[in-house]
């Protein structure tokens, strides 16, 4: 018998106007299991991963959770959904009033009604984490470097031990180093609280070293899906090209 | 048929007069979207507003940063309004010697129309302006989706604390800005034009009535939930980066003001029509 995926999207579609972004994707995530989605800017990318969270409603198809169907859900089915997902976004998206150690703990404060207190002491332990001195706590976002402001946005969505976390474009902007160092912490901290993750990214260096699984988008579609280490001898040309960064093969650069 | 095709296709037809019914058509549509989209924005936003959870703290926040900073501000523009309108009706009024009634105009006049109105359009400027700005920025950098996946409503942690405080924090602004507003033209009655002062404090209260102020407040009250609202709403759908973050604020400041000078003529109509 199969195991129930822990995330499962079918045939999910998504239109603006007449821009169909996505075709109905297909992809399912096993548990604990790392899904990379590799695809050029413009694919569909993003709105996948925003149909997943609820931040856009999909037109068509179904998105199933622990195998409760969650496209449209709303209201405490919502509240409560959103309680198992982490999300580090692509900017770090992090409060610009508000110090470090309330943007990491911000998610326990409102979202699990954990006192200020102790959301504080759990924020100085995710910072450590993601190797950040305590010190940097009371810091504001503007204070601190690009890296250390992703480093800060995986401590906020690991902060209340999600069971999936979605990472948009996780190394996007980071010297090469500091991109490593963000791949080996995203490892590192989804293995230890032994979560599900979907990331999406055009890194392949990073896709290569988080996931599990890679699966390729192109025009709303996913062409692709396989084992990270059979990426190389995927046997499509799309994907060939794709890995390779070549400006020759199948997929033309609309300009 | 792919979007540039038809376009080619379309420039390839030539124009006819149903293109300017179909732009016609396209503009009222765009306009009624546009307004089903701010009826909406508001009623969601007046149900946040209503039901938990609550952000005392973020309400006290908006309620300083509207109310107590927006003093100055508006205490100046009210006492040069007031110190303007005493001169202005002192020399129309001498026309034909009715300089007796420079006090009761002044009074009457920011009560029941300049301060709430000046009030509401000096508060479009600072707070409608940097309410559209920072959600903007906020829409622009993804915080506002970080907010929803960190399980808070971006309605009831951004957007009902600056209504409410924009709703109660205005008519307080205005009761001070009328007080400011007949002290600027007592100031010029007395010290300019000559008038004794308790003939000018006599002449204020002479004709002053309760609702004279109180419509005054219910205005501001009005035009306050108008610059919160119109700076919440575009500020919230703010798009396209920087650009997008700009259009957003001269919306919002816009629109507020003009909502401001409509709504103030149907409010003056309600209250004061028959009377």
């Amino acid at each position: 018998m199969t195991a129930q995926p822990k995330l499962e999207l079918k045939d999910v579609t998504k239109s603006f106007g007449r821009n169909h972004v996505l075709r109905g994707v297909n992809i399912s995530i096993e548990k604990g299991k790392s899904l990379v989605v590799i695809g050029g800017s413009g694919t569909g990318k993003s709105v996948m991963i925003k149909c997943v969270l609820g931040l856009l409603s999909p037109d068509k198809g179904s998105i199933k959770v622990d195998g409760v169907e969650t496209a449209g859900a709303t209201g405490k089915s919502r509240d409560e959904l959103m309680k198992k997902f982490g999300m580090l976004f692509q900017g770090g998206a992090l409060f610009d009033s508000l110090p470090i150690w309330e943007n990491v703990g911000f998610g326990l404060m409102q979202g699990k009604g954990v006192s200020k207190e102790e959301a504080r002491v759990v924020a100085i332990e995710k910072l450590r984490a993601v190797g950040l001195a305590p010190r940097v706590a009371d810091l504001l976002p503007a204070e601190l470097s690009g890296g250390m402001q992703k480093r800060v946005g995986l401590a906020r969505a690991i902060a209340a031990n999600p069971e999936i976390i979605f990472f948009d474009e996780p190394t996007t902007g980071l010297d090469p180093i500091m991109a490593d160092v963000i791949n080996d912490l995203i490892v590192e901290t989804s293995k230890g609280l032994g979560a599900t993750t979907l990331s999406i990214t055009h890194d392949m260096a990073s896709a290569r070293k988080i996931a599990d699984n890679i699966a390729m988008i192109y025009k709303g579609e996913i062409i692709w899906q396989g084992d990270a280490k059979d990426i190389d001898h995927s046997g499509n040309e799309y994907v060939d090209q794709f890995i390779k960064g070549s400006a020759t093969g199948p997929i033309k650069m609309e300009v | 048929m792919s979007i540039a095709e038809e376009k080619t296709a379309e420039t390839k037809r030539g124009w006819s007069p149903l293109d300017s019914l179909q732009g016609l058509g396209a503009t009222v549509l765009n306009f009624l979207a546009s307004a089903g989209r701010l009826f909406r924005f508001t009623a969601q936003a007046i149900y946040h507003c209503f039901t938990p959870p609550f952000y005392p703290r973020l309400l006290l926040r908006q309620l300083i940063d509207i109310g107590y900073y927006s003093l100055p501000v508006v205490g100046m523009t009210a006492l040069f309004t007031g110190m303007v309108l005493a001169l202005q009706s002192y020399t129309g009024f001498s026309r034909f010697s009715a300089e007796g009634a420079v006090a009761t105009v002044v009074v009457l006049s920011v009560t029941r129309e300049l301060a709430p109105v000046l009030a509401g359009l000096m508060v479009a400027g600072r707070i409608g302006a940097s309410i559209a700005a920072e959600l903007g920025t906020m829409r622009v950098t993804e915080q506002i989706d970080a907010l929803t996946t960190l399980s808070t409503n971006p309605f009831k942690y951004l957007v009902a604390p600056r209504l409410i405080a924009g709703t109660l924090m205005l008519p307080v602004l205005v009761l001070i800005a009328d007080v400011i507003g007949v002290f600027g033209g007592y100031l010029v009655g007395v010290y300019k034009l000559g008038f004794a002062p308790e003939n000018y404090l006599h002449k204020t209260w002479e004709y002053l009535t309760y609702d004279d102020v109180v419509s005054g407040l219910w205005k501001a009250s009005a035009f306050g939930f108008i610059v919160t609202l119109m700076g919440c709403y575009n500020g919230y759908n703010s798009q396209r980066g920087a650009q997008g973050v700009g259009a957003a604020v001269t919306t919002a400041v816009v629109s507020s003001s003009i909502l401001i000078l409509i709504t103030n003529y149907f409010l003056t109509q309600l209250f004061f029509a028959g009377k």
